[in-house]
Parts: C-alpha cells; sequence; structure tokens
C-alpha cells in the first residue's frame, strides 16, 4: 500500500493559499444535496458540523453523550496557542511552526504543522467574534501567558477553563445551526461501525443509548471527530467516557492506525492515592509559569516542604534547563520527574510525588493575583487532597493525558479509506512524537473550522458518489456484525465486571508502556494483553439487556475494544526502536536520561492495517522530509 | 482520618420514564475516605454486577467538575451540601462513618427520568438553540483585538459563562425554573460588544423557549445560587430582567424583517 500524504507543491508559506485556490468548489446550490456525517461534537466536531452547516451542507451530528456540550474538550484547561505576537515578544507563524516541530521531535510532517500555525490566528479573531470570554489586560486588549517549550507568550486563555469555553462557542454555533434546521443532532447516539460501499465510506451504524436501538445512517461523506485513547491506561486524565470505539472499528474496517505508541504523558497531575480511583486530575501547565519544581537533595528526607530550607532543594527543571527552566516540554519535564523519584528523591506518602511551589510567586505578585490566575485549578487542587496550595506547594507525578497517534489522514484530514475524514484528537496529524501545551485546542478547532470546510468540498466535487440507501447489503453486514458483538457481550455471563480488566489493561501499559520503555517490558505487554483479552471474553459479567438505557454494556463494548487495540499500541511502541519525544525507549537515550532519535531508521510515520484480532497487523511507513526546520537533536539547555 | 468508612446507600430506581420508582438499599464497607462519591458509587455497581444484578445508571464523564455530566440528589440536595462543588467532586470524607445516603435523581418537568439516576436534560439546548449564541459565520471576523473590551466588563461575562449546564439550579428550585441557567447565558453574552446586536432579540427568544418547555417561575428564593457547582450569581436573573423587560417594550421592532432562529 502506498501512502500518499497529499501535500501540495509549492513553498511551505504558500502551499495552503495555493491549494484553496487549486481545490474544486461544490455549487452552493448544491451543498443542501451533499449529506455529511460528523462524529463527535468537541472542539473538533461541533466546529467541523457547525462550519459545513453554514456553508450550506446537510449536517448530521452525533455524540455519545447527552449534550454536543458535554464532549470531553470542556476540561481542557490551561489555553490555546496562535501566533498573533501581541506581546511583541518575537512570535510568529514560521516560529509556532518551528516550535511544534521540534516540539513534536521531528515525527510530524512540516506542511500541516505550517498550516495548523498560519491558521492558528483565525481561530482567535473567531472564537472572540463568538463571544468566548478570553482574558484580558486592564487596557482591554487580550493577555497571553506562555506554555512548555516555547519562550514567547503566545497562549490565549479564558481563567483556567478555556476549553470550556472554546467548547460552548463552537457548540452555540452547533446550537444555532440545529435550530436554524441546517443540522440534525443526535444525541446519545454510540457510533459502533462505519460502512464502506464499493470503496467509499457512505455511513454508520450507531446504537441509540437510551431504546437499545441499532440505526443505519448513510451520507455523501463521513467525519469522524472522537477524541483520543488515553484511557487505554486506565488511569489517565480523560473524561471517564473517553474511547477508542469510533477510530479502533474503522481501523478494524480498514483504516490505517498511525504511531499508536505516541503518548503524552503530562507532568502536572494529582498523584495516585490507592486503586479505588477511576481517574487521575490534571493541573494545568500554565501552572508552571509561575509554580517552580522541586525535590529535597536528600533522598528519604521526610520534613515537611517548609521546613526544607532553600539550599536542600532541587529545582531540577531549573538547574538542568537552565534557558526553559520550569517550561521545558512535557515529555522532558515528565522524564525528568520520574528520574528524581526513581532515585528515591520524591515527596508525600508514596514517593511518587514532586513539587510544585508557588509561594516564591505568591510573593512576588500576591495571592490575590495568584488566585485571579488559577483560582479554580487551586481550588481543585484543595477539593481533591484536602490540602491548600496557598499554603503548602502541590505534590504532582506525571499521568497519561493526550495521545498524539491516531487515524492516519493524508494533508486533506482523509483517511486511507475515501470518504472517512478525521479530525481533533482521534487523527495522527501535527504533534508529532510531543505535543506542546495548548497546540491541541488549536489543532482541533483549525481541523474543524478552517481545513475540513475547504477539503470536503474539494473531495465531494472530485468524485462520483452515487446514490446509497441503507438496505444495501453493506449497511446490514455492518449491522449485524455490531448486533452480533453485542450480544456476544451480553452472553458471556461470567462473574467479573468489565472495570476489573480495564484496571488489569492499564496497568500493564502503565508499568510496559508508560514513562519509559524496553524491549523485555514490551514484550512482557505482548503476551500479557492476549491473556487478559481471553479471560475477558470468558469471565466478564454484563448484566441486563441490550434493549434499554446500559451503561455497563456500553462500558464493556468500549473495554472489549481496547483490549485489541493495546496490543497494536504496544506493538508500535516494540516495532520504534528509537526514543523521540513522549515515546522513550531506554536501549536509545544521551546523557542523563536525554531521548534519542535514530532518524536513519525511524524518520517516518508507522501506519498500521488491520490483520485480525490476535493476528500481527502490517506495518507501512510513510516517511518525513524536514526541508524547513533543521533535523537536530532536540535541547532545551 | 485514614480509617475506612461505612454506609447505608438508598438510591433510586427507576426502569424508565413510565415506570414508578422506588429506592434500593445497599450496604458500602471499606470505603477509603479519599475516595469520590462517584468512585463509591461505581464499587456499588460492581458488586450488583457480581451478584448479577443490573448497575444502578448514573452518569458522569469528567469527574472534575467541568462537563456537567454528573447530576445526583444526595440526601435532598443537587450535588449533595458542598458549596460550590458538583458531585463528581465530592469526596467521601465529608461523609460520617455509618451515615445513610439517599441518592436521587434531578426532579423537574423539563426533565424526565430516563432511567435510574439518568434524566434528560435535553431541554437546555432547545434554550441554547432558541438565541444563546451569537450569529456569526466561520470566517469574515475581524482581528481579534480590534475592540477593546474593559476587563471589569470580561470578567463579568466569564463569571457567567463559567455555567456548566448540570441543571442543579433547577432540581433546586421549588418551581424547577430554569431562570439562573438563562440569565448565565444572556449576560455572558450582554456583557461583551459582540453579544449587542442581538441583545433584545437573544433574551425574548430564550425565555419564550424556556416556558414553552414547562419550566416553572422564578419566585426569587434563590435555591439555584445556593446549588450551582459553580455558585453563579442570581444577580444574572436580575440583570435578565431589566434586559426581557426592555426589550418587551422596545417589542419585535428590534427584530425587524428575521423569523429564523439565527
Ligand atoms: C484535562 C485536560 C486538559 C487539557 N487542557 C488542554 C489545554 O489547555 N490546551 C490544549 O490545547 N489542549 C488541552 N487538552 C487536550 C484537548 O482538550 C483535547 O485534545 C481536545 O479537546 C480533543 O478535542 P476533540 O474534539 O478531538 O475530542 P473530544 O473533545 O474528546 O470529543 C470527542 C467527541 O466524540 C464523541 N464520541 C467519541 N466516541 C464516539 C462514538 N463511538 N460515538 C459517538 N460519539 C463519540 C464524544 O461524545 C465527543 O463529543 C487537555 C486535555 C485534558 C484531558
Ligand atoms: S462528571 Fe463532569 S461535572 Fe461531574
Amino acid at each position: 500500500m502506498i501512502l500518499d500524504s497529499k501535500i501540495p507543491p509549492g513553498s511551505i508559506e504558500n502551499k495552503w493559499t495555493d491549494y484553496k485556490f487549486q481545490m474544486k468548489l461544490v455549487n452552493p446550490a448544491n451543498k443542501r444535496k451533499h449529506k455529511i456525517i460528523v462524529v463527535g461534537t468537541g472542539l473538533a466536531g461541533a466546529s467541523a458540523a457547525a462550519s459545513l452547516a453554514e456553508l450550506g451542507y446537510n449536517v448530521h451530528s452525533f455524540t455519545f453523550h447527552d449534550s454536543p456540550r458535554r464532549a470531553h474538550s470542556i476540561a481542557a484547561q490551561g489555553g490555546i496557542n496562535a501566533a498573533k505576537n501581541y506581546p511583541n515578544d518575537g512570535d510568529s507563524v514560521h516560529r509556532l511552526f518551528y516550535d511544534t516541530v521540534k516540539g513534536g521531535d521531528f515525527r510530524a510532517r512540516e506542511a500541516n504543522v505550517h498550516r495548523l500555525a498560519e491558521i492558528s490566528t483565525q481561530i482567535i479573531d473567531h472564537c472572540v467574534a463568538q463571544g468566548v470570554p478570553f482574558a484580558r489586560e486592564y487596557g482591554g486588549l487580550l493577555d497571553n501567558r506562555s506554555f512548555g517549550g516555547a519562550q514567547v507568550s503566545r497562549t490565549f486563555y479564558a481563567r483556567g477553563q478555556t476549553g470550556q469555553q472554546l467548547l460552548l462557542g463552537a457548540y452555540q454555533s452547533l446550537m444555532r445551526q440545529v435550530g436554524l434546521g441546517a443540522v440534525k443532532l443526535h444525541t446519545r447516539r454510540e457510533m459502533l461501525d462505519v460502512v464502506v460501499v464499493d470503496g467509499q465510506t457512505r455511513g454508520i451504524i450507531v446504537r441509540n443509548l437510551v431504546t437499545g436501538e441499532l440505526e443505519r445512517h448513510e451520507a455523501d461523506a463521513v467525519v469522524l471527530a472522537t477524541g483520543g485513547y488515553g484511557r487505554v491506561f486506565y488511569l489517565s486524565t480523560n473524561a471517564v467516557g473517553c474511547n477508542v470505539t469510533a477510530t479502533w472499528r474503522a481501523h478494524k474496517r480498514g483504516a490505517l492506525f498511525a504511531n499508536p505508541c505516541f503518548t503524552q504523558i503530562h507532568p502536572t497531575c494529582i498523584p495516585v492515592t490507592g486503586d479505588h480511583q477511576s481517574k487521575l486530575t490534571l493541573m494545568s501547565e500554565s501552572l508552571r509559569n509561575d509554580g517552580r519544581v522541586w525535590v529535597p537533595k536528600t533522598a528519604g528526607d521526610k520534613r515537611s516542604p517548609e521546613k526544607i530550607p532553600e539550599s536542600e532543594r532541587f529545582y531540577f527543571l531549573e538547574e538542568k534547563y537552565p534557558s526553559f527552566g520550569n517550561l521545558v516540554p512535557r515529555d522532558v519535564a515528565s522524564r525528568n520527574a520520574k528520574q528524581v523519584c526513581d532515585q528515591g528523591l520524591g515527596v508525600g506518602e508514596t514517593g511518587l510525588a514532586v513539587y510544585l511551589d508557588f509561594s516564591d510567586a505568591i510573593k512576588r505578585l500576591g495571592k490575590d493575583k495568584i488566585a485571579e490566575k488559577y483560582g479554580n485549578l487551586f481550588q481543585m487542587y484543595d477539593k481533591i487532597t484536602d490540602e491548600n496550595p496557598y499554603q503548602v506547594p502541590m505534590r504532582i507525578y506525571p499521568a497519561v493525558h493526550y495521545t498524539m497517534g491516531g487515524l492516519w489522514v493524508d494533508y486533506n484530514l482523509m483517511s486511507n479509506l475515501p470518504g472517512l475524514h478525521v479530525l481533533g484528537e482521534a487523527n495522527f496529524s501535527d504533534h508529532g512524537a510531543n505535543r506542546l501545551g495548548a497546540s491541541a485546542l488549536m489543532q482541533g478547532l483549525a481541523d474543524g473550522y478552517f481545513i475540513i470546510p475547504h477539503t470536503i468540498g474539494h473531495y465531494l466535487a472530485s468524485n462520483k458518489i452515487p446514490k446509497v440507501t441503507t438496505d444495501h447489503p453493506a449497511f446490514v453486514d455492518a449491522e449485524n456484525s455490531v448486533k452480533a458483538r453485542q450480544d456476544k457481550l451480553l452472553a458471556v455471563k461470567g462473574n467479573k465486571p468489565a472495570m476489573e480488566f480495564h484496571r488489569q489493561l492499564g496497568k500493564v501499559m502503565w508499568d510496559y508502556c508508560g514513562m519509559a520503555r524496553n524491549e523485555a517490558g514490551l514484550k512482557i505487554a505482548l503476551d500479557e494483553i492476549p491473556k487478559i483479552r481471553e479471560a475477558f471474553w470468558k469471565e466478564v459479567s454484563v448484566t441486563g439487556s441490550g434493549q434499554d438505557l446500559n451503561m455497563a454494556l456500553e462500558e464493556a463494548g468500549r473495554i472489549a475494544d481496547f483490549l485489541e487495540f493495546g496490543e497494536l499500541l504496544v506493538l508500535d511502541a516494540y516495532t520504534r526502536r528509537e526514543s523521540c519525544g513522549g515515546h522513550f525507549r531506554e536501549e536509545s537515550q544521551v546523557g542523563e536520561g536525554e531521548a534519542l532519535r535514530d532518524d536513519n531508521n525511524f524518520c517516518h510515520v508507522a501506519a498500521w492495517e488491520f490483520k485480525g484480532v490476535g493476528q500481527k497487523s502490517e506495518l507501512h511507513k510513510e516517511p518525513l522530509a524536514f526541508d524547513n526546520v533543521h533535523l537536530t537533536q532536540r535541547s532545551y539547555k | 482520618m485514614n480509617q475506612k468508612l461505612s454506609f447505608l446507600l438508598r438510591l433510586w430506581r427507576q426502569k424508565d420514564g413510565n415506570s414508578q420508582g422506588k429506592f434500593q438499599e445497599i450496604r458500602m464497607k471499606d470505603i477509603p475516605p479519599d475516595m469520590s462519591f462517584l468512585e463509591m458509587l461505581d464499587e456499588a455497581n460492581n458488586d450488583l454486577i457480581r451478584k448479577g444484578e443490573e448497575p444502578v445508571a448514573f452518569e458522569s464523564d469528567c469527574r472534575e467538575g467541568i462537563c456537567g455530566t454528573c447530576s445526583l440528589v444526595v440526601n435532598g440536595l443537587p450535588h449533595g451540601s458542598d458549596p460550590g462543588t458538583t458531585v463528581c467532586q465530592l469526596f467521601m470524607r465529608r461523609f460520617n462513618d455509618g451515615a445513610t445516603i439517599t441518592v436521587e435523581p434531578w426532579r423537574a418537568k423539563a426533565f424526565p427520568v430516563i432511567k435510574d439516576l439518568v434524566t434528560d436534560r435535553s431541554a437546555f439546548d432547545q434554550i441554547i438553540s432558541a438565541g444563546g449564541f451569537v450569529s456569526v459565520n466561520t470566517g469574515g471576523a475581524p482581528d481579534a483585538n480590534a475592540t477593546a473590551i474593559r476587563k471589569c466588563d470580561a470578567d463579568t461575562a466569564m463569571d457567567a459563562a463559567a455555567c456548566i449546564g448540570c441543571g442543579a439550579c433547577v432540581a433546586a428550585c421549588p418551581n424547577a425554573s430554569a431562570m439562573l441557567f438563562v440569565s448565565a447565558k444572556v449576560s455572558h453574552l450582554g456583557h461583551l460588544p459582540q453579544g449587542q446586536p442581538e441583545r433584545e432579540r437573544r433574551v425574548v427568544r430564550m425565555v419564550q423557549k424556556m416556558d414553552e418547555l414547562g419550566f416553572g417561575n422564578c419566585s426569587n428564593r434563590y435555591e439555584c445560587e445556593a446549588a450551582c457547582p459553580k455558585e453563579i450569581s442570581v444577580e444574572h436573573i436580575a440583570r435578565m430582567n431589566r434586559d426581557y423587560g426592555f426589550a418587551s417594550l422596545l417589542g419585535t421592532e428590534r427584530e425587524r424583517g428575521n423569523s429564523g432562529a439565527g
């Protein structure tokens, strides 16, 4: 299989502009005749559905949530990047492009990243026009802050609730189109298969989560914006409903899965306290603007933090990386936290935590200023830990947070299955092996507001799309296979709740394919995961029926998919025998634990083709070329 | 503090919107105090599953107080008794050992029960659809800094925009009124220059829709503010009433010639 990324010719600065002119257009009068299915109503899906409807397409929007506003994007805290250069600190489209390629450790496509940087400024304009209440200065203009991996302030924010405000903006635009009759909204519907007719993606099968009914929906094109798969680790900062089901089922129908092992471990999360936990909570990276990360210099120092004098504190990020300090990229910050804890310097009951200390910032700026910037995060921390971070330093530890991998897409954001487009965290496109903070919101909105409205038109205008109806055998087949899987889950009648298998899977993933990975460990994981999967299908208990709201059934279905997908993630990690970004192979490092890439052998996108559950997937490689950012070993010293 | 806790749970069970509901009692023991309320319910459900029974349906997603999905009345109070806290952010250390805990769904005409503790809150989406937006299409926006906005206005807009759409305000109100929810959106957009062109139209349409959907009237009891996990102030209701009065005075004149919802 040849992976054609369809990157248009021309200089990096002009590609997108020229390409927009070259793409075919759908006549305004014909747009209404094209039905487009958008699955997911997060930033990527809601922005896409609203924008496509504004253009006149007949849009059908699906979400398993009860309302589009609940999508996981709502939880994003810190901010969204844009190359506005309002602070006059030397930012530009080129610098955002450069930082993102470098931050991703040279494993993303230059052309995609440049387009993202170009579009970033329009996103902010549009969101302000929608009424997104970004933070402002006294002069009335927009305020910015810094995020990891950048030496400029280019992050726009709305207190600690940036994702919420951006999503509400997109949601309101979507609901406006619903009111106008341009979007038909289908809530509480879980997509369980895509339908391919004569090589084109022509629809989906969904389960109505209230009645249990399986529904067939046909369209001229399908857009998946179903988010990331971080919950394969069980514990993560993701919402408990996040899953891989939509993308995994598409993968099983032929869509390639790219770089599944590129997962992001976020350095600043509230540490694990016990095995009862259902999820972990992020403390936004923005806190690293003012918080200082440290551990005691001596192992086993159990004094409370305020009793440890300055001279006996190890500010490990500031000392090791003087130019970026506490604002090194996430992968670097996480690995360093793990290292100091592995050396016995960790704090708290478990020894798996480091301090994030605001006392200097509170002295410098005053408590009120800190409260204004981070109040809701401090409150959240207090609620969860019962400790007041204005008085004692926060304790933090890395946790799974984001997934850079996803379905393979070309420059048009279309997968290798014609007609199947993939947006937001669900695709693999822009972040390489490590995503910089505040760049996911940017990417989701770039994809939905400003890219897909053009590229999907080009697809519809350049292909013949014959009429199909939902009684086509491909629809019948897909529905039958969904039904069979559901019946099989209900028929096991074991005695263990699905969650137990999810926890087991998560533990294997975290222990062997987490912050540090090595060949021996990955082999163990490749051995263990199929065993857990087999046990699941023998012992799981799913009570209730398929004929009404049955959350245990929904959950078991998602876990069953994770149990298949996890194996592919580990296989990818095993096959990529280099370290890059968030993928740290212990065999491949330099100096004090810095990731060492192997550009001779691994400067490619690894796109996997499904060959059957338990069968080895087939690897396809898309080579990456770096013509504009020089391929070098990353350094944040 | 680290000693394990026990509780008697009384959980509302209701097969569907047309059936009668009743409480099921479940004893929970060995609960660690740092377990969250929903994690405790997960455990209760896992026990039911192990016994071959159907777990109790309840909704949650982010489990960090921002998505607005969780929606339980705990001991008579929406989201429980901790002020400014969603039930997903409630921890078991806040309950006394041995306590009886009653868990019910939101109860309001406009939020019918779907099953057990799950209700249908899509009425909120319909209210937003009626006018809770700025009518701006993707593409033509001016530079984000073209219009300066006073910081205090941006801050008030953000205070109102912090609403998570959970519906606790409706569940807490003796009249099941949605005034706090609607006013938060009206006030968010009304404080920004971008929201001015549709200001009257928005408030009229949203209020009309709210009435149509069967939410009750506001009788200034302010239970909504007390229950709101984001502590949204009832001042927004006063502001909305002013806007509404003004818009009604102006009548349809301001709405000239446009009948679509957008
Ligand atoms: C706690 C947290 C904080 C973050 N903070 C930031 C930040 O400050 N800045 C930043 O840039 N990024 C941040 N991120 C990352 C960012 O929020 C996400 O990557 C991004 O919002 C994903 O958006 P999305 O639209 O791709 O997917 P989501 O918002 O996850 O939406 C997925 C949608 O798909 C639907 N869906 C999924 N599967 C199905 C199915 N099978 N059938 C039907 N519907 C389905 C869901 O209902 C939902 O509507 C953060 C992430 C987390 C976890
Ligand atoms: S689950 Fe999201 S607010 Fe409670």
